[in-house]
């Protein structure tokens, strides 16, 4: 919402600086966006008389100009086709910013004649679009003085952020009112504002508008003014409007536009020419169309309040006029709209059409709903001073809802909600200068103007927001005594624990996009939500897997060049539920590409990384998230995105998937653009039970006496037999003396038959009171032995 | 006499000039072996008569014992000078690089989001958190947003063309406010009554995008319900948060009357800025002459609709909420000046504003790393 100082000060009888103004805006919850005098940008731009005007010697489009300004004549090149002798234009010095493209004037030669300065055009001081010519200024302009005074253009325009619930704040009155409130001057009467224009001698019958849309629109208030003469605007009016950056249209339309910005109150001008009939707010038919006044045109649906004649539709009420039916320059005879429209109803249509308009964010917010006539009355005012006509009485159909909200107050209530102490006293005269009246029994007639104000928080809020948020004491929430206790939750710490065991193993972590595209979703088996409104085809799909994101980031990095690609990523799978509610699982998923290990004088050539890289990352993870590491299967095949052959996935049971690793299928990882082996895991925390705490915080344990034995055993496998499969095998041999048992080399070729492979595992035996008898050794290894026969191995000789 | 003498004079010569230690043992053998020549001299001393071997003896003994310390010190200075070889040989060039071990990163958003929890620790607020997939009730109606509002067209809202089994439209939560609303919820179907302190940190979606705004960002929610609690105790929750949170005593706090459906009153919290260096680094008064204010943070007293809304009695139960960007959090205490990076994955870039393993924020040690 913008406006200008001399603007507010025609409400607000003010002492008050600019500083102190802003100041207090922003105090009081109107906050200052920004503030800027459009005089400061034309320092240096004087009126001035072009005294003499002769051809350029070199160029048949320029002139040379002597100019005076005030100090005397200088010489000027302008190509401009107005300049003459005896015009009185707008000139800018040697040193002056021209405001349009940041230029600075300089003395110069223009096909070698000099140059001081220049005559400047509406569109290069920003004014304006002119660009046909030079600014011709009244013959009695007064040169020499600075034309931002003689322009009246020393008003600062003060830009605000109006929240939505401020519809009263949307125009210069409220504003006014509110600052007033604080102490900063007196509101005038609105009497006293438009004292100055002509007092209203309505003539005849109102115009035919009723209301069919009730709901929609419950009051329709309209006047006539007939033989107007309609045209640009005075001076002062196209100032100010420009000024809030609306742009001047013609004396009628910005008669509204001026009592909208000033008194929050839009209005429609419609051409009484152009109108058939009676003017009815009813309901839009199916499918009806309207051309509205940005030359668009929208089709309606019978939720929709329109304005229409006998013969059609005319504007898309309360959002926008039609095309067809505003006032033109030969407009004679006008019909003024003042109508209410129901916000929620504006709401809806403006979303449904999404169109927004200046109309529609104010009666979408709730206009005044009390000021119709006043409004209408003032505007009728404004059109006879400025364009003449003679006005009829008004016609008012139907009849906006002006019940007033009563709100039983308390005003303890603002120190037990806000907590800080204003007498009751004081509290009584900030609401009333907010306009509120306040019985003695508290209860709180709101305004009009205040739909937002419904309960008793929302009166603390006004009194505090006067009062000053400053003041309110800071005070020191209560809090347990002692040392604050442990609040995270296990799932939390589990996060934690994974995310900082991930960097200590040297991966870097990013985070990327939730959603992913739909060609991305598909690689790793499509996602279960897609949005209807992406912001781009690559952000479209909430991802399945934490892959696409990961694999994406890391071609930016190889593109980038770097040689060693390690990332991670904490981060959610979005799923869908049979009931439609998401089913968010947290994941982590890791890639790694480029070089394992870099070249170097002591390792060689660089070396690439391998799915066991992903295994080792996997399981480091899993043990840092508190999985029994010790007791997971490791199955083969981690589903399509991942290499047949060289992949796995982490089970505790069958079904319970907790990671999934290896080397990336080469067809995803060439979709992604990445060359050489890709590794890549994925770690399901949500599926990783969590260990609940009981008794002491350690499992008892004391180290044994005795010292553990080694023994080594090599086996014949058929190839087909995983090393895992075998090594628990053994460990089950005998549960009670293996404590552990490590694969440590694997083989095949001279010694081995084909189609087997020998395996080497190392045995570690824990005696417990005694050390092992050589019988018990023999046993041990018997059942090593057996154990490993049933898995079709023989003991190597 | 004068043969001993000799004798002597000529095996330390010969040791001396011995210069493997193959020639020392050499040597050793010839004099001191079982048929080496001192040996051969010691057993004459059994055949001599006393007097002459009183005479003889000590002579002998005494060549045997200087050349038995001499084979001993040339053989050590040999060992020496063999060893001191073969050190020299094995010299090896130390400035040669050694193996880097990858340096991993924890990214500045997780590190800042682990600061916020260790100080909400200390106040007492547990970690909250909720789905990103929302429903509109939770994430609008029930926070006194109602289809119509205004409010509504403020949050760019990313939806799914999908109902839950509610017939509630689903869509990407615009904020974490919707998490105030499932706290709420819990605590109530739980059988279970305020008071409620929690943050909410966590993933949220508009669809915005430009230099300052990406569609995915993150925010952090902070819900206080109990009896008694008032604005006073939100300003200073936030004036202490954000103390620790910067490490700074200089923290300045401007609040603004502001409006959010979900609290009343509202109020907008800037924080005071000092430019250094045409950088605007946290604290001292926005009003310095070299200061300014940024808006840092959304707030207020829950509405009591919204406490309503969440099945608890608001004639009962009153208190504040707070939201905050995560990031821009980030950014304004560790100097990033562009929230794209945050999630661009760039090695680079996270390396430099990552965070080692080891830096977990704690009390103790300061949040700040």
């Amino acid at each position: 919402m913008k406006f200008t100082l001399g603007w507010l000060k025609e409400h607000l009888e003010t002492e008050a600086s600019l500083e102190t103004i802003l100041a207090a805006l922003n105090d009081i919850g109107l906050e200052v966006e920004g503030v800027e005098n459009p005089a400061e940008k034309l320092e240096g731009f004087f009126v001035a008389k072009v005294l003499t005007a002769d051809p350029h010697p070199q160029a048949d489009k320029l002139q040379v100009l002597t100019v005076d300004a005030g100090n005397g004549a200088l010489q000027v090149v302008c190509g401009a086709p107005n300049a003459r002798a005896g015009l009185i234009g707008v000139f800018g010095v040697e040193g002056a910013t021209v405001p349009a493209n940041g230029m600075v004037l300089r003395k110069a030669a223009i096909r070698g004649v000099e140059s001081n300065g220049m005559m400047c055009s509406t569109r290069e001081l920003e004014l304006g679009e002119d660009h046909d010519g030079i600014i011709e200024l009244p013959a009695d302009a007064p040169v020499g003085t600075k034309f931002a005074d003689y322009a009246r253009l020393d008003d600062p325009v003060i830009d605000l952020s109006i929240t939505p619930n401020r519809q009263d704040c949307m125009g210069v009155r409220g504003i006014a009112r509110d600052l007033a409130a604080k102490g900063l001057g007196r509101l005038r009467p609105l009497d006293e504002v438009v004292a100055h224009l002509p007092a209203l001698a309505p003539q005849g019958a109102g115009p035919d508008v009723r209301v069919e849309d009730e709901e929609g629109c419950p009051a329709f208030y309209a006047r006539a003014v007939r033989g107007v003469k309609n045209g640009p605007s005075p001076e002062w009016l196209q100032q100010r409007l420009q000024a809030v950056g609306q742009k001047p249209i013609s004396a009628l339309v910005d008669i509204t536009n001026f009592v909208m910005l000033g008194l929050g109150r839009p209005l429609h001008v419609y051409d009484m020419a152009s109108l058939r009939g009676a003017l009815v707010a009813r309901k839009a038919r199916a499918g009806e169309e309207v051309l509205a006044l940005n030359g668009k045109s929208y089709t309606l649906d019978p939720t929709m309040t329109v304005i229409a004649d006998e013969v059609g539709a005319h504007d898309i009420g309360g959002i926008m006029g039609g095309e067809h039916s505003g006032a033109q320059d030969g407009t004679t005879d006008v019909l003024i709209e003042c109508a209410w429209f129901t916000p929620e109803s504006i709401a809806r249509t403006g979303q449904k059409l999404n169109l927004t308009s200046d109309a529609r964010a104010r009666f979408e917010r709730g206009v005044d709903p009390a000021f119709l006539d006043e409004g209408l009355d003032i505007a009728t005012r404004l059109v006879v001073a400025l364009c003449g006509g003679s006005p009829s009485e008004a016609t008012r159909a139907g009849r906006p809802p002006v019940e007033r909200k009563i709100v039983a107050y308390d005003p303890a209530r603002c120190l037990s909600l806000a907590g800080v102490d204003v007498s009751a006293d004081a509290q009584k005269a900030i609401l009333e200068k907010l306009g509120f009246a306040v019985a003695a029994d508290w209860s709180v007639t709101v305004p009009s103007w205040r739909r937002d104000i419904d309960g008793p928080a929302d009166l603390v809020e006004e009194v505090v927001r006067i009062h000053g948020l400053a003041n309110v004491p800071s005070t020191p929430l209560p809090r347990a005594p002692g040392v604050a206790k442990p609040i995270a939750t296990p799932e939390q710490l589990m996060e934690r624990r994974v995310r900082r065991m991930a960097a200590s193993r040297g991966l870097n972590e990013a985070i990327n996009w939730s959603f992913i595209s739909e060609k991305e979703a598909e690689t790793v088996g499509g996602g279960d939500w897609t949005l209807a409104n992406p912001i781009s085809e690559d952000l479209k799909v909430m991802r399945p897997s934490l892959l696409p994101g990961l694999l994406s980031a890391a071609r930016r990095n190889a593109d980038r060049g770097a040689p060693s690609i390690r990332l991670f990523e904490v981060g959610r799978r979005y799923f869908r539920r049979a009931d439609g509610s998401s089913d968010e699982r947290l994941t982590v998923g890791i890639v790694l590409a480029g070089d394992r290990t870099p070249r170097g004088w002591a390792t060689g050539k660089a070396q690439p990384f391998t799915a066991y890289d992903a295994k080792a990352e996997a399981l480091a993870l899993l043990a840092a998230a508190g999985a029994p590491v010790a007791n997971l299967q490791m199955m083969g095949e981690a589903g399509a995105s991942f290499h047949p052959g060289q992949s796995g996935t982490l089970r505790l049971g069958p079904k319970a998937v907790l990671a999934e690793y290896g080397v990336l299928h080469p067809a995803l990882a060439k979709r992604f653009d990445l060359s050489g082996t890709v590794v890549a895991v994925q770690i399901f925390l949500d599926a990783i039970p969590q260990k609940r705490r009981s008794g002491f915080m350690r499992a008892p344990y004391a180290p044994p006496a005795l010292q553990s034995v080694t023994r080594d055993f090599a086996f014949l496998v058929p190839e087909g037999v995983e090393g895992d499969a075998l090594v628990r095998a053994v460990r089950g041999a005998d549960k009670k003396a293996i404590v552990d048992a490590r694969l440590f080399d694997v083989f095949t070729g001279a010694g081995v038959e084909p189609g087997m492979k020998s395996l080497a595992v190392e045995v570690t035996l824990q005696p417990g009171e005694k050390s092992f008898t050589e019988e018990e050794l023999s046993a041990i290894s018997a059942a090593v032995v057996k154990a490993a026969g049933k898995l079709g191995g023989t003991l190597r000789g | 006499m004068t043969e001993i003498t000799a004798l002597k004079a000529g095996l330390l010569a010969d040791i001396e000039r011995a210069d493997t230690l193959e020639r020392v043992e050499e040597l050793r053998v010839g004099a001191l072996g079982k048929q080496g020549v001192i040996t051969a001299l010691l057993k004459t001393l059994g055949a001599m008569k006393p007097e002459e071997r009183q005479q003889r003896g000590p002579a002998i003994h005494d060549l045997r014992q200087g050349v038995t310390d001499a084979i001993a010190t040339r053989k050590a200075a040999l060992e020496q000078a063999a060893l001191d070889a073969r050190l020299a040989s094995e010299r090896l060039d130390m400035t040669l690089p050694v193996d880097a071990v990858p340096q991993g990163s924890v990214h500045p958003v997780s590190q800042v989001m682990d600061e916020l929890a260790e100080i909400f620790a200390d106040l007492g607020f547990a970690v909250a958190s909720g789905p990103e997939v929302e429903d509109d009730w939770r994430n609008f109606t029930a926070l006194n947003i109602p289809e119509t509002h205004p409010a509504r067209a403020m949050h760019d809202t990313f939806y799914f063309p999908d109902a839950d089994a509610e017939g509630r439209a689903m869509l990407l939560r615009t904020h974490t406010s919707p998490v105030q609303i499932r706290t709420m919820e819990s605590v109530v179907s739980s059988g279970q009554e305020p008071p409620i302190r929690i943050i909410a940190p966590g993933r949220v979606y508009r669809s915005d995008s430009d230099a300052t705004h990406t569609p995915m960002f993150h925010q952090i929610e902070g819900l206080v319900i109990d009896k008694g609690i008032h604005m006073g105790h939100l300003k200073w929750t936030l004036e202490t948060f954000l103390k620790a949170f910067f490490e700074r005593d200089d923290i300045v706090l401007r609040l603004r009357p502001s409006y959010f459906p979900f609290t009343e009153p509202s109020v907008e919290v800037d924080v005071g800025y000092t430019l250094v260096n045409g950088q605007r680094v946290i604290g001292g008064s926005g009003d310095d002459a070299n200061g300014g204010w940024l808006e840092v943070l959304g707030s207020g007293m829950v509405n009591r609709k919204v406490i309503e809304a969440c099945g608890l009695d608001p004639e009962k139960w009153q208190g504040f909420a707070f939201g905050t960007g995560v990031d821009r959090l980030a950014m304004l205490k560790y100097g990033m000046n562009d929230l794209r990076a945050f999630f661009d994955g760039d090695l680079r870039w996270l390396r430099h504003y990552g965070f080692s393993a080891l830096d977990i924020p704690t009390l103790s040690g300061g949040v700040g790393a």
